[in-house]
């Protein structure tokens, strides 16, 4: 067992430091710097006063000195400063990720909640109209693009209450935290929720044809025990891979969300920073977003070779 | 006796409706001002940036020594007032501008306010003192300062090389505010520190910026509101509809497109909105230094292919303005005349018969309809210049000129600009003064940081001098219609069209004056107040 989590520590610290090299040299190779972006947006360039920023700022180094002087701060918990709010990098980025956390979260909190038991009533209504609305639903779920889905909530918001529900910073009542969240959260679980159902309906429709289903039946067991005793407990194995690889998509679906709702989270605020190309940004929050992931994988290895001993001598 | 009580009763009843009426109109205090932002800037630093982002949310933070009248909408000469100074004068020819200064005015940090902060301010503007701005896009306004003195700590002088009389219509723009001398450049980017109506409270990258009301303004009774917080919405269609939903006081000014316009009007019926034009003119810079716009012949095809109404009328429904560089009158003091205007190739009415003389020359060159030629139309990849891009190409296809779209991101617009890596590009050109001095020197002058073109004549350059020196009004405009002339007929940056852009607000928030030719220099807020 020592041997194997060694081994795992040490693939993982690999993947860590391939990952920290690929960061900052895509970085790099994306055209223009932040210096080049100011310039722009100032709509002239003087060379002079061009070199004296990137020396300021240390990107007319050689990129190995950069890579360096990036990655010995970061391992010293450095984070350095941000190109364009001159603040610390840490400190713009700390209060942010709550924000996107608590969103992620009822996000996926959505999309179980609604996702499987819809999904489970479908797969038991196999056919019926109950079935084909559901399926409606979750094809259009799957089909809707959250940035469509986001703007039409709040025009119809603002067309039925003249109300509008984009990120409010400082919300009187727990109601009103709640609803900041609760609506964008819906708008980007959605899709989630689409998918997981008809995972939970396939998922569900392959369990309820096995002989233990049958037989369970034909002990007289209730149709709710053996829909949600007996054939969820065994048909939520791929609904619950399924809402975990969904997780790691959900910062694609959030940039788009926290952009629609205004919410002042990570996701926005990464793409913000490369649109800036404000590398201490970029970098240290990616390698933040890295670190949690294969961290995460790293301890789900470690689970199953506590549940599973055979994966310690054949992996 | 019952008569003489309902006398009395009406009496009061008038008495009391009409002070209604007078105390309705009178500005009330307080309030927090709610505007959403479009974007987030890069810094607080006004000196250190070039867009209006800037100084729509910290001018209020500052004052100049000079400003113009924020409850006209046109800036002009005549509506110049003092601020920090008390008065001014030409002396010396008119050689020297002279400032009586404002005494107790006092920083948002407690420090008094002297002539030195105003030496600091415009030696750090003209690259003389130790401390350095990153950036200082409008160093070229004080070209013909020499040196700025102090005489006492109240009175100020700028020493020019020659006359510039425009010289006063510079330091009364927006872009303009004076800096203490105590606070370093950099300390201003992330904390600016004013004398003006309001403080600075925090600037939260992509989120917020908040002021509050400066208490000890020299201005006694201003500014009416107790803040002014922007909530920095890059989505537009999230900022329009809270608006809409009354989330905000004001729009961001100017940002309130003339298709949106509707939308604003026909959901939020009592929203105020006002279109005005912002002085920025959508143009095309074009690569004389290489083939085939080395061509003369070519370059004047192209500028007679343009169909300027038609790019005003698909994208602002009829409500922009055609004109050369200086933005045309009512709005644009300087502007050439309309009988002027239509003298030049190009301007004139018969769009058909301007493309059959673009034809000839394109012919000239070598190209017809067997021959077309290919080029690239370069822009940035952000709507307001893709979508005139595409209206160009499609007419530059009724001269045999097959064009490709090629959009750049802005990171990469300038340097791409600057290594002369383009053919065709459409541009936009922002003016912060509706005068010839900033406008003519910026854009054409030989050897200019922001003469993209790299368009050099040296007469015309001469004539610059002239008409930057000339104190007679009526003379310098006849000056400058004739030098505004010669740059479209050399083809110099060609001028497509100058546009117009909507501003909304709630009707109980009044004060509010957009201005009619510039965008950036009415926002110093201390009049606004809101009726609720």
């Amino acid at each position: 067992m020592f041997a194997y989590l060694v081994r795992r520590l040490f693939l993982m610290l690999v993947t860590l430091f391939g990952i920290s090299v690929v960061i900052f040299f895509l970085l790099r190779i994306v055209p223009g710097n932040i210096v080049d972006i100011l310039f722009a947006a100032a709509g002239y360039v003087d060379p002079a006063d061009k070199a004296n920023l990137e020396k300021e700022l240390g990107i007319d180094q050689p990129l190995i000195v950069q890579y360096w002087h990036w990655i010995s701060g970061f391992l010293r918990g450095d984070f350095g400063y941000s190109y364009v709010s001159e603040k610390p990098a840490l400190q713009e980025i700390l209060p942010r990720i709550p924000i996107t956390a608590r969103l992620a979260g009822l996000a996926l909190l959505f999309s179980a909640s609604i996702g499987i038991p819809l999904g489970v009533i479908s797969a038991v209504k196999q056919g019926t109209r109950l079935d084909y609305a559901l399926r409606v639903v979750s094809l259009s779920g799957l089909s809707l693009p959250s940035f469509w889905l986001g703007l039409l909530i709040l025009t119809a918001s603002v067309a039925m209450f003249g109300q509008i529900p984009i990120f409010n910073p400082n919300p009187q009542t727990w109601l009103e935290a709640f609803a900041t969240y609760a609506v964008p959260a819906a708008a980007v679980g959605f899709r989630s929720a689409a998918l997981t159902m008809r995972i939970t309906r396939s998922s569900m429709l392959e369990v309820l044809r096995q002989d233990y289903i049958r037989t369970a039946r034909a002990k007289g067991a209730s149709d709710a025990a053996v829909n949600y005793k007996h054939a969820l407990k065994n048909a939520i194995l791929p609904v619950i891979t399924v809402i975990g690889i969904e997780a790691a998509f959900l910062i694609g679906g959030l940039i788009v969300t926290e952009t629609v709702f205004n919410i002042p989270g990570v996701a926005r605020f990464l793409v913000e920073a490369i649109r800036w190309r404000d590398y201490p940004i970029v970098q240290n929050l990616v390698m933040l977003i890295a670190i949690v992931v294969v961290s995460a994988n790293f301890i789900v290895d470690m689970l199953y070779a506590v549940f599973d001993p055979r994966i310690r001598y054949t992996d | 006796m019952r008569s003489v009580w309902a006398l009395a009763a009406t009496a009061a009843l008038s008495l009391l409706a009409f002070s209604t009426n007078t105390f309705a109109g009178e500005p009330k205090q307080g309030g927090i001002l709610r505007m959403y932002h479009r974007d987030s800037p890069g810094n607080a630093s006004i000196h250190e940036g070039a867009t209006y982002s800037l100084n729509v949310p910290f001018m209020p933070v500052f004052n100049n020594l000079v400003i113009y009248k924020q409850d006209e909408a046109q800036n002009r000469m005549d509506n110049i007032v003092p601020e920090l100074a008390e008065s001014w004068a030409w002396v010396n020819d008119n050689k020297t501008l002279t400032f009586k200064l404002r005494q107790g005015v006092k920083w948002h940090d407690g420090k008094p306010f002297t002539s030195a902060d105003v030496k600091c301010t415009f030696d750090m503007l003209m690259g003389k003192s130790q401390q350095k701005f990153r950036q200082n896009p409008r160093k070229t306004w004080y070209e013909q300062v020499n040196d700025v003195s102090t005489n006492g700590d109240f009175e100020v002088s700028f020493n020019l090389k020659r006359p510039q009389p425009s010289l006063i219509a510079l330091l009364a723009s927006g872009y303009t505010p004076v800096y203490p001398c105590h606070v370093s450049p950099g300390d201003m980017r992330t904390h600016p520190i004013g004398t003006g109506p309001f403080k600075f409270v925090e600037f939260k990258a992509n989120e917020s910026i908040k002021l509050t009301r400066n208490t000890d303004y020299w201005r006694k009774g201003r500014p009416y509101l107790d803040g002014i917080e922007f909530t920095i919405i890059p989505n537009r269609s999230t900022a329009i509809l809270a608006f809409v939903a009354g989330k905000f006081d004001m729009a961001f000014p100017t940002e309130v497109s003339i298709p949106l316009l509707k939308d604003v009007k026909s959901q939020a019926p009592n929203a105020v909105c006002v279109v005005e034009p912002n002085n920025v003119a959508t143009n095309i810079i074009v690569n004389s230094s290489a083939p085939p716009f080395d061509n003369i012949d070519i370059r004047r095809a192209m500028a007679l292919s343009l169909d300027r109404k038609a790019f005003i009328s698909i994208m602002f429904e009829g409500q922009g303005d055609v004109g050369g560089t200086m933005l045309p009158p009512p709005n644009g003091l300087w502007g050439m005349p309309k009988e002027m205007l239509e003298t030049i190739p190009g301007y004139g009415p018969d769009v058909n018969a301007n493309r059959e003389e673009a034809k000839k020359l394109m012919q000239k060159a070598g190209y017809g309809p067997e021959k077309h030629l290919a080029v690239k139309v370069s822009t940035r990849n952000i709507p307001v210049y893709r979508d005139p891009a595409v209206i160009l190409i499609d007419q530059l296809k009724s001269i045999y000129i097959d064009g490709e779209l090629d959009v750049v991101e802005t990171a990469n617009w300038f340097p791409k600009i600057a290594r002369k890596d383009y053919m065709l590009g459409l541009n936009l050109t922002g003016n912060a003064v509706d005068d010839p001095d900033q406008s003519f020197y910026e854009n054409y002058s030989c050897g200019s940081e922001r003469n993209y073109t790299n368009y050099c004549n040296k007469e015309i350059e001469k004539l610059f001098d002239v008409q930057s020196q000339e104190t007679d009004v009526a003379k310098r405009k006849k000056l400058v219609w004739d030098i505004d002339k010669k740059l479209q007929e050399d083809v110099a940056r060609p001028i497509i069209f100058h546009a117009r852009t909507g501003s909304c607000w709630q009707p109980y928030v009044k004060g509010v004056t957009v201005m009619s030719n510039s965008s950036y220099n009415g926002y110093r807020y201390e009049d606004v107040w809101m009726d609720k």
